[in-house]
């Protein structure tokens, strides 16, 4: 088509009526110069009119050809089924809300949660380049974060060695919340700080908002101390000061200066550690004290372009004999056998998540296929009613291309208008998910609705209208025109076709939901047993904050004979406020970070070649582990437990079997026995429980406990164990930490049971959204089977009422709709069940302690799934007992 | 209808016009009707109506101009004369022609194989 033509057609499009008068005119004096040359020929007027007639053909065709000759043809036809549409559905509002509000909630479910999968799994990280950044770990073991990390040592060396990388960085793994102190004159603010390698943000392609990087300089022995702000942390605490670059803050007793703010979109928590958040980054003195604190840091590193895993792999295996635990002590040289693996970083960051993510899409595809089902039925039923206009359309001349035309404008319509509030549903639930601060997910604080997520909803609008549309659409298509201007409606041959499909479409409804709420049980029930885990300590009215002590003091001697005094003092004070039961201080808790010193091993017993890596190490002041619930057998700690007397320690049943299959302890009982860790003989004087230390759900792993009045702890928190809600007594407790130290922060008192929250959390959110998904499914299921039957019983309603009129029962009748409820329900139960079988063994890994066959869910969903539906069958059933039969009759 | 055979119509139709149009000067829709009939013998029973996509199709592609006019007995009607892009579009419709018939002649005329 020429430039030209298009011009002259949207033209004409648009000045349609000048147009038509125009032909009108012409057409009239076409037919009178014909009628006057037939004149001429001698004719009478009305054959003379008669002959133009014939010869001109029909003017309303002549009329179409040229309207579609000269301008949009198609639009025209898109437009008229447009407004015919909005005419049909604001004639019928019942079943356009109803219909609009099931489209909204499965289609508003499913961008939802494609945003949180592309977030999670499709998109890259929010780096440059971000596929060229790997994470290089250790495969996971027993001894937690220091085997998971490396020296700094080891880091120089590997950095020397590999050739893969552009560069590689690292942070400081061992930084705990509330590590910082903020004093702005008054109570020091904690605030949390991480401290990462001079190059962190270069390899990360990180550029800040404001100010500048770290650099080598910053991370230098003496240097002046330097800090750089996160965003939100720069909004929240520092009133988004434009002018603070260059300004100095007194952090931990520092005067420190800010050196820049790093932009909105770098949230260290989001990617590095889910659920934290993270106030300000502070470079790491590779140089200085940390250099002999041996594992502390994690490594990233930055593929060179072109590398591929295999040779990052093979290039770090290379490395490895050159990488030294301590540089000081060769023998530690090679100690990274077979640990250092580079992973793409996404994998790290939310690998794990993949499965629970893929299940969490299916649920939801169900959802939306529930969704569509329903909407079939309904348009069925509306075909039903409507199959009398179709007919009489095709009847004037619609073509069936064009009636299939029109029924898929419809359903578009439809579709589109539940994609809009399905995208204002989801625009909700993505802001709420994204502030669940609480939750552990990686990068969850970034959710937001892009333009990916648009495209998405955009293709399930369209898939969800063909769907849906479709059935009805070639029913009505391909009904029998005859027929359908014949039927009356009630009993006749189409009706009864469509109530077959209706039923079929029921049917495998109830076997979606089916499929949904057996998942959703076995989630469930998997999570009710990790809540049942015994933990090794009572979360129940314990609470802990984090205290700051003075630790300095001239020799080691001085400093635990100071620091003992500290704990003695405020455990002392502490216990003596009303409701608290039992304190006691440990360095780490349960749950949140750990490390490990290597491993201790019975006295006098040969080491095997092969250590196993050490238990986590916890440094604890008498009466931590009864204020925490962790019962042990021996003696706890006492304060009699001085540095120059014998060296104690407890450990767990875990260790202390361990240790046993090598000792020969008589009753392989570690109480009381000997062990030599880092040249040091220590006395084992008690067995604890074992302690879910890393994670909820994986194994126990060992743990040693020692005394902080004979070993050095890293930080210390407050555990309270009380009789009343610890929540009451964080004023008093608050005050009286404030007493003792003025400089104590207002450090935030974090009940236990946080922390096994914090843990469960990403469970317990998958289980929650599949869930809420189910119910949805069980409602929209419930609302296809109510539909269905409902629809059957007015259909009947003459039926019913002449078998009543012939003595028919009332309870007989309900019996015969809800015995039809339940011949639907059951065949839609036993095909889902089936599918769900299959489902539940494709769950089977994202389940704990539950069979993929658990007999108790199986049976609790189906008769959970059976009484809604049944229910749903029985009011109509209701209503057809309450027949009038002489009403009924005298009715159509 | 398939489109193939309607397009040919259409063509056909349309290169008639043109011809009507450059030989007679300009003329109204009844006129180029009547005169389609009559050079073809009354042998193609041309729907008169069917002109007028035709018509409105060439006026939009500018091959051909309308006005308003008055006609011998003094009625209102709209003239059609062709433009120079139709008398080019013609000669190319036209040499187009003359070949696919000459071609059509060709293979019809061709001997039957043991005629040869």
């Amino acid at each position: 088509m020429s430039m030209r033509e298009a011009v002259n057609r949207v033209r004409s499009f648009f000045y349609k009526q000048r147009r038509d008068a125009e032909l009108e005119a012409e057409l009239a004096v076409h037919v009178e110069l014909a009628v006057e040359e037939n004149l001429r020929y001698g004719l009478t007027p009305e054959e003379a009119r008669r002959q133009a007639l014939i010869r001109f053909g029909g003017i309303e065709q002549a009329k179409e050809q040229q309207r579609e000759a000269r301008g949009l043809i198609k639009l025209d036809i898109l437009l008229q089924d447009l407004k015919y549409t909005f005419r049909t559905l604001s004639r019928d509002r019942g079943f356009t809300m109803v219909a609009i509000l099931i489209l909204a909630l499965g289609i508003g479910a499913n961008i939802a949660v494609f945003s949180v999968v592309n977030t999670l799994l499709l998109r890259p990280l929010p780096f440059l380049n971000a596929q060229q950044l790997v994470w290089i770990a250790p495969p996971p073991t027993k001894c937690g974060l220091s085997c998971a990390t490396y020296s700094t040592d080891a880091y120089d060396e590997f950095r020397a060695y590999s050739r893969s990388y552009q560069d590689v960085t690292g942070y400081f793994a061992f930084s705990s919340p509330g590590n910082l102190s903020l004093n702005l004159g008054g109570a020091p603010i904690p605030a949390t700080s991480i401290d990462v390698i001079a190059n962190f943000f270069n390899v990360l392609g990180v550029q800040p908002a404001m100010g500048r990087l770290f650099t080598p300089d910053d991370a230098r022995n003496g240097a002046a101390p330097v800090v750089l702000l996160t965003n939100a942390w720069w909004r929240r605490q520092f009133a988004a000061d434009p002018a603070i670059i260059g300004k100095t803050v007194d952090m931990n007793g520092q005067q420190t200066t800010v050196i820049g703010v790093l932009p909105s979109s770098f949230d260290f928590g989001a990617v590095f550690s889910p659920g934290a958040k993270i106030d300000a980054i502070t470079p790491l003195n590779l140089y200085g004290p940390p250099r002999d604190w041996g594992n502390i840091v994690t490594f990233i590193g930055r593929l060179k372009p072109g590398v591929t895993l295999a040779q990052a792999r093979e290039d770090a295996a290379a490395a490895e004999p050159h990488m030294c635990w301590n540089n000081k002590t060769p023998q530690s040289c090679g100690n990274y056998n077979k640990a250092v693996v580079p992973v793409p970083l996404k994998d790290y960051v939310s690998g794990r998540l993949r499965s629970s993510l893929i299940v969490l899409w299916c649920a939801v595809g169900v959802i939306l296929l529930i969704a569509c089902v329903n909407l079939s039925n309904l348009l069925l039923a509306r075909a039903a009613a409507r199959s009398k206009e179709f007919a009489m359309r095709s009847a004037l001349g619609a073509s069936r291309a064009r009636i299939v035309r029109q029924l898929l404008t419809e359903s578009l319509i439809l579709s589109g208008s539940g994609a809009v509030f399905g995208l204002c549903l989801a625009l909700i639930l993505v802001r709420w998910l994204a502030h669940q601060g609480a939750v552990a997910l990686p990068l969850l604080s970034t959710l937001h609705i892009d333009g990916a997520a648009l495209a998405w909803t955009v293709l399930i609008a369209v898939s969800a209208a063909i769907l849906f549309g479709l059935v009805p659409g070639l029913r009505m298509a391909s009904g029998n025109l005859l027929e359908s201007l014949k039927d009356s409606g009630a009993g006749s041959g189409q009706s009864r076709k469509h109530e077959r499909i209706r039923s079929v479409l029921v049917a495998s409804e109830v076997a979606l939901a089916c499929m949904l709420l057996v998942g959703a049980g076995l989630l469930l029930r998997s999570f009710l047993h990790v809540l049942d885990v015994d933990l090794g300590f009572q979360p129940e009215r314990a609470a802990a904050v984090k205290v700051e002590y003075d630790d300095s003091a001239p020799n080691q001697a001085a400093r635990v004979q100071k620091r003992t005094a500290i704990f003695q003092q405020i455990l002392a004070r502490v216990s003596a406020i009303p409701g608290v039961e039992a304190a006691g201080i440990s360095d780490y808790l349960p749950l949140g970070q750990n490390r490990a010193w290597g491993t201790p091993w019975p006295k006098g017993v040969k080491r095997p070649e092969k250590m196993p890596a050490g238990p986590l190490v916890y440094v604890v002041t008498p009466g931590y582990l009864r204020a925490m619930g962790t019962r042990l057998r021996g003696r706890d700690f006492t304060w009699d437990d001085g540095p120059t007397g014998q060296k104690v320690v407890a450990i767990n049943q875990a260790f202390a079997r361990r240790l046993a299959t090598y000792a020969h302890w008589p009753n392989d009982d570690a109480v009381g026995q000997m062990i030599t860790g880092n040249g040091q003989d220590l006395l084992i004087v008690a067995v604890t429980d074992d302690v879910r230390a890393e994670t909820v759900e994986g194994e126990n792993g060992w743990q040693i406990y020692y005394p902080a009045t004979q070993q050095n702890p890293t930080s210390a928190q407050l555990v309270i164990r009380t009789t009343v809600p610890p929540a009451a007594l964080a004023n008093s407790v608050l005050r009286t930490l404030r007493d003792l130290n003025p400089k104590q922060p207002a450090a935030e008192f974090r009940p236990i049971q946080t922390l096994v929250d914090h843990s469960v959390s990403p469970r317990r959110f998958f289980m929650l959204l599949v869930a809420s998904f189910a119910a949805l499914g069980l409602f929209l299921a419930s609302l296809g089977i109510y539909g269905v039957i409902s629809y059957s019983v007015t259909q009947r309603t003459q039926e019913i009422g002449v078998r009543m009129a012939l003595g028919a029962t009332q309870s007989r009748v309900q019996l015969s709709v809800i015995a039809r409820t339940f011949r639907l329900v059951l065949a839609g139960i036993a095909v889902g069940s089936l599918a769900s079988l299959a489902v539940a063994r494709g769950i089977a890994a994202l389940l704990f302690e539950t069979a993929p066959s658990d007999p108790l869910t199986f049976a609790s969903m189906v008769l959970t799934l059976g009484t809604v539906a049944l229910v749903a069958g029985y009011l109509p059933a209701r209503r057809a007992s309450r027949i009038n039969p002489m009403v009924a009759l005298r009715n159509d | 209808m398939p489109d193939s055979k309607l397009d040919l119509l259409q063509g056909t139709l349309d290169i008639m016009v043109l011809q009507t149009l450059a030989t007679m000067g300009a003329q109204h829709g009844y006129g180029i009707a009547r005169r389609i009939e009559q050079v073809s013998g009354d042998e193609i029973l041309l729907n008169q109506g069917t002109i007028y996509a035709s018509l409105v199709r060439l006026q939009q592609r500018g091959w051909i101009a309308a006005e308003w006019g008055t006609s011998d007995n003094n009625r209102k009607a709209k003239y059609y004369s062709i433009t120079k892009n139709g008398r080019k579009q013609l000669e190319k419709d036209a040499a187009h022609w003359h070949r696919l018939s000459s071609i059509v002649d060709r293979v019809l005329a061709m001997p039957a194989e043991g005629e040869l």
